[in-house]
């Protein structure tokens, strides 16, 4: 597979050529936020009319339904994207690897096992678990046990690779737990199998239930990692030329992937725990910004997190709209979309 | 009487013999794949993989004949102690085989059919969607078991069960639109569903019209447009609704909702023998609802 580089270092004769790019995608990226925003808040249960949006915003349901509902669906999707976004061009630039995605580290396993033991605490109570632990459980809820496991998925991989000097040895310990995890939420099911239906809604991904208040929590996590990470962009540089390269230029190796390790997971866990796993956003949109734009990382970040946002808002949009007022899951759209665009940035590539 | 007559009641004779007998008979009969099955004799050792298939044989008298089920058969209360020989996915082939059954009742989508079909089993596939599903199953099961009466039995003790379901849907709800949801996806239960046809029987409406097909996903909007004046879920869905984004002004969830536990809402989501029982269990949420005014 022939993927460009992390970084591409700017050749000097088409280094013009490369900043007019990079700011024609933030120009792109800017109006399609804000053009799906307005699609979001008019795309509901009728489908794309735009009388029906009339009628609904005149009506006297106009702020339950654009104010509670679609407003906060469509800036939580877009919000959620971008973590993934972000968290996803973290992981391709900590390992190196254009495979990478956010859930690699152990947190989609740790997320949804989390998940599968609240949804089956009331069966497992007196087999597995106490009482007292069975009641615990399905206080805390679905939406904090998600982002608790995703972090425990990932400290058990620190752990397991003895912290983060070695990318190879996080990976192999990522996938050990991301396996192990999965086994036993499996386990979990076949003993309580009714937890199998929530677990399903889970893993497909979905942005139907964002309100207000996650729309808050998820501006937070956004607003303290996005800087932070964009800070640290210049290691992933420097990490982009090889672990010696980097270490000779006197960077703290250690210390700063365990920082990005950390943020990734945040940003990951907070993620699933609003809307589950929806998948291929923090995949393919560093690709996507790479494939157009080739930048050093403080670009590639802050501009893989407006992909991301774009990429799972429009799916959104199309998950409501295509066949209102049923909905498609979300994460089947990401997929086609995001997929398909990869596919034509790479055939284009190659033909021209 | 002359001769032709008397030849004529001989054959008329001679086929009822045959019907009401046929131990003595074989058994031919289609499955819902189109299989044609021929059995000498009526199974005696039936493994069930699909928990309404152990429900409707058991509630057609031979309960006894089971000799193994699906790990999640749970009714009647005989069945739980039989060999669970795992699920849809991953039946335990050797299992099922060493008990050498008579005859294997499976779903469509089970795995494990062609396996066990290689290693010689009967399997005979059965699919239940709709409560005339629920009735042609019954008769198909009765006929292989070798007691096609009990057939119309069953399906007159549901009959039954269902119009006194119906006598106790209290007046001032009647035609009132339900919310059924099955999954919080959401998924929910349509008109064109099996739940919806209990829900009509009962005489009560549904927010999703039949064309929306059985168990649509929902925008979570259409929902709170459609202002259900019941809902129905499992309980701890119901308790999350008003939690979810602009569905605290759901008014039904103020004194108009059935919250079942696990083990109602099993019930109501088998298309089985049950169906009149979970009709029963859903009129006694709604008698329990006050009017309002």
């Amino acid at each position: 597979m022939s993927v460009a580089p992390a970084s591409t270092h700017v050749a000097s004769h088409d280094a013009h050529d490369d900043r007019t790019r990079r700011r024609r995608l933030v120009l792109a990226l800017m109006v399609l936020a804000i053009a799906l925003s307005v699609a979001g808040l008019v795309v509901g249960s009728q489908g794309w009319s735009w009388q029906a949006f009339v009628s609904d915003v005149s009506g006297p349901q106009a702020d339950l339904i654009v104010g509670q509902i679609r407003a906060p669906r469509t800036l939580g999707a877009l919000m959620i994207g971008a973590l993934l976004g972000l968290a996803g061009a973290v992981a391709q630039g900590l390992f190196r690897n254009p495979l990478a995605d956010p859930y690699l580290l152990g947190s989609a396993a740790g997320a949804s096992f989390a998940v599968v033991l609240v949804l089956a605490a009331s069966t497992l109570t007196g087999h597995a678990i106490s009482l007292a632990t069975a009641a615990l459980l399905s206080r805390i809820g679905i939406v904090a046990a998600a982002f608790a496991g995703a972090l425990v998925g990932v400290l058990l991989t620190l752990m397991l690779a003895r912290g983060a000097q070695q990318g190879v040895r996080l990976l192999l310990a990522g996938v050990v737990v991301g396996v192990v995890l999965g086994a036993a939420g499996d386990l979990v099911t076949t003993i309580s199998p009714d937890a199998l239906r929530g677990k399903q809604v889970f893993m497909l991904g979905s942005t139907g239930f964002l309100g207000w208040s996650s729309v808050w929590v998820l501006l937070a996590g956004l607003a303290i990692a996005l800087p932070i990470t964009c800070r640290l962009a210049r290691v992933l540089d420097a990490l982009s030329l090889g672990d010696d390269t980097a270490a000779s230029l006197g960077l703290p190796l250690p210390r700063i992937r365990l920082a990005l390790v950390v943020l990734m997971a945040l940003c990951t866990g907070l993620a699933v725990s609003q809307s589950g796993l929806v998948a291929f956003v923090g995949l393919v949109a560093p690709h996507l910004v790479r494939r157009y734009a080739p930048a050093p990382h403080s670009y590639t970040l802050a501009a893989s997190a407006g992909m991301g946002g774009v990429l799972l808002l429009a799916a959104d949009v199309l998950a409501r709209g295509l066949i209102a007022p049923q909905e498609l899951p979300v994460g089947v759209l990401t997929a086609v979309l995001g997929g398909g665009y990869l596919l034509w940035l790479l055939h284009r590539r190659r033909v021209g | 009487m002359n001769l032709w007559m008397r030849m004529l009641w001989a054959l008329v004779a001679v086929v009822a013999a045959g019907s009401s007998a046929p131990a003595n008979a074989q058994t031919v009969l289609r499955d819902d794949r189109g299989t044609i099955h021929r059995f000498d004799a009526p199974p005696q050792r039936i493994v069930s993989l699909l928990p309404s298939l152990t429900e409707t044989i058991c509630a057609l008298g031979a309960c006894s004949r089971l000799v193994g089920t699906d790990r999640f058969s749970n009714s009647p209360e005989s069945v739980r102690g039989l060999p669970k020989l795992g699920g849809l996915e991953d039946a335990q082939v050797e299992r099922i085989v060493a008990l050498r059954p008579d005859v294997v009742l499976a779903a469509k989508s089970a795995r494990v059919i062609d396996r066990l079909e290689s290693l010689g089993l009967h399997v005979v596939v059965v699919e239940s969607q709709t409560h005339a599903d629920v009735k042609r199953t019954a008769s198909l099961l009765a006929q292989l078991i070798g007691a096609p009466p009990e057939a119309d039995r069953l399906w007159d003790a549901i009959e039954r069960d269902m119009r006194r379901a119906a006598a106790r849907v209290p007046v001032y709800l009647r035609g009132q639109r339900v919310y059924f949801e099955v999954s919080s996806a959401p998924y929910a239960a349509g008109a064109s569903s099996f739940i919806g046809e209990t829900l009509a029987r009962l005489g009560m409406g549904n927010v999703v019209p039949p064309e929306m097909g059985p168990f649509p996903k929902l925008n979570p909007e259409y929902v709170v447009r459609a202002q259900p004046d019941i809902v129905m879920a499992p309980r701890r869905d119901v308790e999350a609704m008003a939690k979810r984004p602009g569905w605290q002004t759901l008014r039904a969830l103020r004194g108009r909702s059935c919250g079942f536990d696990t083990e109602r809402y099993e019930l109501l989501i088998r298309p089985g023998p049950r169906m009149g029982e979970a009709a029963l269990a859903m009129a006694d949420c709604l008698a329990s609802m006050k009017e309002m005014r």
